[in-house]
This record gives C-alpha cells, structure tokens and sequence, in this order.
C-alpha cells in the first residue's frame, strides 16, 4: 500500500478518533470523577506538571461510584426503560405512517415524485425549534387542534394534549418522518412492478400480493427508516421538554437537568455512557444490516 | 437468413383448416388506446388449441400490448377478447388460466428458484402434498434440479430465463404466454432454447403465445405467424406460407430478403400476370398474388434464392435479364450478387456453395444473366 493510499483511509480515522474518541474519553473520565463547587465542577483534574506521581494520584481518585449511584436510584433506569418505551412505540407510529405515505409516493406518476419528495423535505428547511413550537400552538388546550375539534363540535371540553406522552409521540413522529419516508421510498421506487404483474398473474390477488411480494422487498428501507428514527429519539431532549412537560419522563431529559440544573456533571457523564452502551448496540445491527444489503445488491 | 423449416411438426396439425374446430382464443374487432394513441387497431384473430403462435412485428406494433390484453393487464377500448369461449372482459389477471412468461423474467428475487416455481401452485387448489412433485417436475423439464435452492441473482441469465418458463409452465396453464422471452440470450444459447421451448410446448401441449420481433425465430418456432404493423394484423400464416405467399409488399420485405421491383401489372387469364418495369425492358411473368387488380401499380416481389445466375443466356425461360456484378456477399455457406441492371435497379440473386473452393463463380464487374421461372415470384398490389 503507498503513503497516499495510507493516507486516505487514515483520514476517516483521524476523524472519528478526534471526534468521537477524544470527546468519548473525556466524558468517560468525568463519569468516573467525583463532584465539587469549582470550575469545572468535578474533581480530580489532570495536572501533568506533578508528573508521573500526579498521574498516578490522578488515577487513584477515580472510580465507578457515579455509575453505582445511577442504579441506587429508581429514576434512572425508569427514565432509561421510558426513552426506550416513547422511540419504540414512535418508531412504530413513524413506520405506520411513513410506509403509506412512502408508497403512494413511489406509486405516483413519474412527474410528480419530485415534487412529493421536495414536500417531504421542505419541513427542514425551517428550524427544527421553531417547528417543534409550532405544535404547542396546535396542541395546546386553547390551540387550533381544541378549537376545531370544539368548532366541529366533536368534544365539548379541550383535550389536555400538551404535557402529555402523547404530545411527545406527536412531536418526535412529525419530527423525524422523513428518515423513515426516505429510505423506504428508495427502495419501493427501484421495485420491478412486473414482479406485481407476475405475482398477480400467478394467482395472487392485489393485496397479497403486496404483503408476500411488495413488503418483503421493502424489508431493507424499513429497518434503515426504523433505525434512523429509534437512535436519535431515545436520547432526544427538546420535544419531550417543549411538549412533554413534567409529565414525560426521558433519559435526554435527565441529562439535561444532571448537567444544568444540578451541575452534576460526573452523574450527568455516566448517563450519556450508559445511553451510548444502549445504543451501540442497535447502531451495530443496523451497520449489519446495511453490509448485509449492500451484499445482496451487488 | 430465414429458414422455413418448421416442417418438425407433424404435417397434419393445421386446426386453422378444420371448419369443426373452434378456436381457444379469439379476438374480435379489439382495439386498444393509449390516450389518443391506437395501439392495437381493430383486431381480428383466432389462437387454436395446442398452436404455437408468433406475434412478430416491428418495434412499438403493439404486440406486448396484445399480449398484456390476454394476459388481463390492460383491458380493450373496443371489441371482444375470448378465451375458451368465456368473455375476458372485467376478468383480473389471477382469474385467468393464463401464465405469461415476462420479458424481463420478472423473478421474485427474495425467493428461491424452488419457491418461484412454487409460486403459483400455493395459490392455486392445488393440494399441498402434490405441491413438490410438482415443483421437481418442472425442475426437471427445465433441467434446474441443481439450483432449485438457490436465489434468482445467484443463477445465469439462461437458466433464470428458464426458470420463469418453468414458473410460468407450472399451473399447467391453458395458455402461456412468452414475450420476447430470448431476448436476453446469446445467438447459440438462443437456437438452442428455441429447440428446447418447442419440446417442451410438445410435451405439455400447452398453448403457447410468443412475441418476438426477430423473423428467424418465429419462423423456427411457431406453427403460425402473425405479422404485425402499427396495430394491425397484416398476415396470419404458417412460416412457410408467409414467406412463400406474402399477401402484401409489407410483409414480403419484412420477412427474409427480397427483390421488389415496381411496375404496372397486366393480368393474364391463366392467373399468370405481366408487369411492365422498365423502357424497353421485357415484362417480367410472375404468379398474381391476393387481391391485385388489372392495370394498378403494383410490385414484383422474389427471394434471392430464386433468381439463378448464369453466364450464359438460359434458354427456355421467359424471365431473363442481363446485369453486371456490382457487388458479392460471402456468407460461407451461401453467396448473394447484387447485380445492376441496365434501369439501375439492384437485383440480388443467391447461390449455395456447395462445393468447398469451387471453381471461382463469378467476380466483380462480371457481365452476368438473371433468370427465373413464371411462379418462383409474385406480383402484389401497391
Ligand atoms: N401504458 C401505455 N401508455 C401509453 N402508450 C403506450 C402504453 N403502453 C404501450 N404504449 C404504446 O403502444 C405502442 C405499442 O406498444 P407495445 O409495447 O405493444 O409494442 P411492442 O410491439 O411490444 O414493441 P417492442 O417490440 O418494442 O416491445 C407503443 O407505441 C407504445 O409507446
Ligand atoms: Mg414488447
């Protein structure tokens, strides 16, 4: 292999070891220190100009207190099994909602897919903040959802939607939709539709023919679409707080207040290690089966 | 170059003769539109039972369209499709005793070849148990025992062309359906599965529909053609008679080679016909085809291998014209002269080489005699 060759597979390297490794360490270090009123607020940092016994001294101090605390307390592995519980059940209501939408856009005459796609993306195009507050106008008791559905006269009293689950599901679905659409239109779009025709033409009726034929093919973009949306939402911070309110218990959540409110940074790093443990592993399937596609598509 | 050696077949089998057969599909004044756009222009065809039929036509004359409306995947604007004397119209492909063998295979591709052949037995009443002895069968018809667990991206083109015949075969349909279905093959590969669907067509006595556009093979395969042009069915035939007795210009020059030569026909009462070509030019003789009529302009149609080249003046033939070799194509086993006459038409005549490094023929610039006798031609209309 020549130094250029080197060179350029070394770059990606560089950039994960500076950008995920280097902050990685950092934060797995500061969940093994201890709290205390300075700056910053934990104890013990490095002083390399005592040299090697400071070092030694340094290591000494550290251990896995913070993480013991993390299960003394019921709240955290509530808040863990409660992230987990809101991004499976969104992933899921992503995926009912997404896979029709995906469908009808791959089914939609070839002049208009553009367009179709551009209205799935346009929502980025504004700031995700702004968007998320939009909803509490939607979904507040006095917002435009109340005042229609009092307006149609479908309910006498306005629905307490805000400060709810079910407020964050809205909000995280809404939010992430287009990674579940996306990949599944890709691969609902590249589908031979005489595979249908013959599928059809063996027998099978339309609708079976969607579920043994269509679904299967798609299988592909619905684990990318399901990943895509279930790794950020378990940590996700601002809906659950903008639309949650106290009533919503998530782990992004948590860390937040850890960090901020009670300037634990320690306790607050060993919850984003313990979260990224949890998500390593979902972010491995889904590198599994990405190799495993690319595979089967060459 | 074409060959009308489908004479394989038994001589007898020629329902389409037989006023007590009724045919298994008839299409009666079917019209099909796209839009303002005629695809398939007023129609009119019986299919009989165990034929093998062609559909052969240019680019873009409907015959995949045709086919689709057999199929059940387009319905007809006009007109009335039969299928065993039931209306097809309102009828959903999956109601249909009718499998179709797709250009593109169309192979379900997260499926094993086992479980593509199998396909269509699962949804049909098929009891579960016969399901695969079935599926072997097919296997072995087709000769993919080896890959029947394999998936369709881990097979050959040649043998997942075979296994969409196999799928395809495996309902024991009444009527299959095969477009273009060699398209993807190679010349040799080709030939060969052509033998093979006619065996297989044989052993199953199924009917079968092919579309193709390349002559040759519909020739090879088909017990009768039916040659096509923007939407309209010109001619229905056997090979042999729509290469012998094209009914018109158009499907005379589009099967095989062909001399034309444009004149005013006068007819003979013997149904021998003489066309006037050329100033001073001796009227050519030939055999009047289908609906010519006395005096019209019409054209003098014969192959290459019907025109003998000679030295010499022939003596005791009616039709003789004296040209020079303009230019030869060598084709190994055979040789076509393109020979200028005095009007400046081309006309090629054909020689078999029979005989390895024969005496040189002829050359180029050669002074050469064109001949033939009074029925090796015909004169058509327009
Ligand atoms: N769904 C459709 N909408 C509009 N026009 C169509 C449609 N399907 C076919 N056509 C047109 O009808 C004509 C006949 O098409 P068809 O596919 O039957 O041709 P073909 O004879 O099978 O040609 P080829 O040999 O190229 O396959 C073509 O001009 C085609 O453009
Ligand atoms: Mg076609």
């Amino acid at each position: 292999m020549t130094i250029g060759r080197r060179a350029l597979i070394g770059i990606p390297y560089l950039w994960l070891l500076l950008l995920f490794l280097v902050p990685f360490g950092i934060i797995f270090k500061i969940s093994l220190s201890d709290i205390t009123l300075a700056i910053p607020p934990y104890t013990p940092t490095l002083d390399l100009s005592e040299g090697w016994p400071g070092i030694r001294d340094f290591l000494r101090q550290l251990d896995f207190e913070n993480y013991v605390f993390l299960t003394e307390d019921a709240l955290y592995w509530k808040a863990y099994l409660s992230s987990l519980r809101i991004a499976l059940v969104s992933t899921l209501l992503a995926l009912c909602v997404g896979y029709p939408i995906a469908y009808g856009m791959a089914r939609a005459a070839p002049e208009w897919r553009p367009t179709l796609m551009m209205l799935v993306i346009l929502p980025f195009w504004t700031s995700f903040l702004i968007r998320v507050y939009a909803w509490i106008g939607i979904l507040s008791t006095e917002g435009y959802l109340n005042q229609f559905l009092q307006w149609i006269g479908l309910i006498a009293e306005p629905l307490q939607i805000m400060n709810t689950p079910t407020a964050v599901y809205v909000g995280i679905v809404y939010t992430y939709l287009p990674f579940m659409i996306l990949p599944i239109y890709a691969t609902l779009e590249r589908m031979d539709d005489s595979l249908l025709e013959a599928a059809e033409d063996l027998g099978c009726s339309r609708l079976s023919a969607f579920w043994i034929i269509t679904f299967p093919l798609s299988r592909s973009g619905i684990i990318a679409g399901c990943f895509l949306v279930f790794i950020p939402a378990i940590g996700e911070f601002v809906i659950p707080s903008l639309l949650g309110g106290s009533g919503t218990l998530m782990i992004g959540k948590v860390l937040w207040e850890e960090f901020f409110s009670n300037r634990d940074w320690p306790v607050a790093s060993a919850v984003a290690i313990i979260l990224l443990l949890i998500l390593v592993i979902p972010i491995i399937l889904f590198q599994k089966t990405l190799e495993k596609n690319q595979e089967a598509d060459a | 170059m074409t060959s009308a050696v489908a004479a394989a077949r038994p001589a007898e089998f020629a329902p389409w003769n037989d006023p007590a057969q009724t045919p298994l599909i008839r299409f009666e004044n079917v019209t099909k539109r796209f839009g303002d756009f005629t695809a398939v222009d007023d129609v009119d065809l019986a299919i009989y039972r165990k034929e093998f039929f062609a559909l052969l036509g240019p680019s873009g004359c409907g015959k995949t369209t045709l086919m689709r409306m057999l199929a059940g995947f387009e319905t007809a604007t006009e007109g009335r499709i039969t299928i065993g004397d039931e209306d097809m119209a309102g009828i959903p492909p999956n109601r249909r005793e009718v499998n179709m063998m797709f250009q593109s295979y169309a192979l379900f591709p997260h499926l094993s070849v086992w479980d593509n052949i199998a396909f269509g037995l699962k949804r049909s009443d098929m009891a579960k148990d016969k399901i695969p002895d079935r599926v072997q069968e097919m296997l072995r018809l087709t000769r993919l025992e080896k890959f029947a667990r394999r998936k369709p991206h881990q097979i050959s083109g040649g043998q997942r062309q075979r296994v969409a015949l196999a799928r395809a075969l495996a309902k024991a349909p009444k009527l299959l359906l095969l477009d273009e279905p060699l398209g993807a093959l190679d010349a040799k590969l080709r030939q060969q599965t052509q033998f093979e669907l006619m065996d297989i067509q044989e052993k199953t006595e199924t009917t079968f529909v092919i579309v193709t556009h390349d002559q040759e093979e519909a020739m090879t395969v088909a017990s009768r053609v039916a040659v096509m042009d923007n939407g309209k069915v010109i001619q229905v035939d056997t090979p042999a008679r729509i290469y012998e007795t094209p009914n018109s210009v158009y499907v005379a020059d589009f099967i095989g080679d062909v001399n034309l030569i444009e004149g005013n026909a006068t007819l003979k009462p013997d149904g021998l016909v003489r066309l006037a070509w050329a100033e001073g030019a001796p009227e050519i003789i030939a055999t009047a085809g289908e609906g010519l009529t006395d005096g019209a302009r019409a054209s003098f149609v014969i192959r290459p291998e019907k025109v003998a080249i000679s030295a010499e003046r022939p003596e005791g033939r009616n039709n003789v014209v004296q040209g020079r070799i303009h230019d030869i194509a060598y084709l190994g086993n055979i040789s076509t002269y393109h020979v200028e006459l005095p009007g400046g038409q081309i006309m090629k005549a054909q020689t078999v080489n029979n005989r390895r490094q024969s005496r040189r023929g002829f050359t180029w610039d050669d002074e050469v005699w064109l001949s033939w006798t009074d029925t090796a031609g015909l004169v058509l209309a327009g």
